[in-house]
């Protein structure tokens, strides 16, 4: 899932200042399971925006809306009347719905009110972390299902390296190093051959550097004629 | 600014916050009537919303009361509460806004003392630091 964090409520409140109707718009995916912008945050957000702008007697007009999933246009198309009365809309989704509704309604902005963070996963009540990059190259099968690129400071794909230390990271003592985490999930796994063999240099043309990465499914995708079909149903 | 009567609202729980509160009025002790006082089961049900919603709704001061964190009636309804208050005076704080205006005080049932004490603080924090925004007050 994407783990996110609200941004501070002063940010927040100094980016919306300006505009007078605001719709403040959650998600019920990954940012309600990891307590940033579900529809209790989206309300208490609201709130205390509302307590904010009655100490420094500003006039605004919120609306508290969430939606299923707001990386998803028919979801987002729900809310389409509350987007389009509306001079702003403060996103508590991740990035990634702040800019579907911002491709959906080009003319209109779109603030976002959390800061992305990972893609991570919940650890116990109240804690994530991160588990993967997107590398878009996985390599978890030759590691004991454990990810170096996101887990290890330095992404090293043949650990550990000089500066773990009593399975300690050099880099934060408070990290556990990745490898010396991957080095006994392959004992227990009885492969710790796989420790010894090198692995060759990454092909990152898979990850981000490339530029924005696509990915299709023909067969998933509507032919013109089903998308007419589609659009006359609707 | 004296003549004002500050608008203080207390989430208490049900069980010792309550009995707490009935024994201090039965012992006679005077508490100041600009409270407003919120029943919930316990202060583990108190939610953020709910707090900012009081503030919200025009009140100067907001406390929760509740059980000894170590003798809460449901075990850690208490701490949960105290959990919840602290996040919301840091979303205050965030916010501008004083967050001695909020605070979370625990009560044993036989602690006549505990509601009238808890009760006259936040009067003064709410007279000394006056209503948000500094409008008349209603």
């Amino acid at each position: 899932m994407i783990v996110a964090k609200r941004k501070p409520l002063n940010e927040i409140a100094d980016m919306v200042a300006p505009y007078k109707k605001v719709a403040v718009i959650g998600c019920r995916s990954c940012v309600a399971i990891c307590l940033a912008g579900g529809e209790k945050e989206v309300k208490m957000t609201v709130s205390a925006l509302k307590v904010k702008n009655k100490k420094e007697g500003r006039r605004q007009e919120f609306e508290a809306l969430v939606v299923e999933r707001q990386c998803e246009k028919e979801f987002v198309k729900e809310v389409e009347d509350k987007i389009l009365s509306s001079d702003l809309v403060l996103s508590m989704a991740c990035s990634l719905g702040a800019q579907t509704i911002g491709d959906m309604y080009p003319d209109h902005l779109c603030f976002p009110g959390l800061n992305t963070g990972f893609f991570g996963v919940p650890e116990e009540q109240g804690v994530w972390s991160e588990k993967c990059v997107g590398c878009g190259n996985c390599i978890i099968h030759t590691t004991g299902g454990i990810c170096p690129i996101s887990r290890c400071a330095k992404s090293m794909l043949n650990g550990p390296c000089g500066g773990s230390s009593n399975r300690k990271c050099e880099v934060n003592l408070d990290i556990d190093c990745a490898w010396a985490a991957i080095y006994d999930r392959l004992k227990l796994q009885n492969r710790l051959d796989l420790i010894e063999s090198i692995t060759p240099a990454k092909d990152w043309s898979a990850s981000h550097a490339g530029g924005r990465r696509v990915y299709v499914r023909e067969d998933a995708r509507l032919t013109p004629h089903q998308k007419k079909g589609r659009e006359a149903v609707q | 600014m004296a003549d004002r009567r500050p608008k203080v609202v207390g989430f208490c729980c049900e069980r010792h916050a309550m009995d707490a509160v009935v024994l201090s009025a039965r012992t006679g002790e005077q508490v100041d009537v600009s409270v407003r006082l919120v029943q919930v089961p316990c202060t583990g049900r108190v939610d953020g919303l709910h707090l900012l919603k009081a503030f919200e709704e025009g009140a100067d001061a907001v406390f929760v009361l509740g059980c000894l964190e170590k003798n809460c009636y449901y075990d850690t309804g208490s701490i949960e509460g105290r959990k919840r208050v602290n996040y919301v005076k840091q979303m205050l704080s965030e916010a501008g806004i004083e967050k001695e205006r909020l605070e979370m005080f625990n009560a044993a049932s036989t602690n006549t003392w505990a509601f009238p004490d808890a009760v006259s603080r936040m009067v003064d924090i709410a007279r000394k630091l006056g209503p948000i925004g500094g409008g008349e007050r209603q």
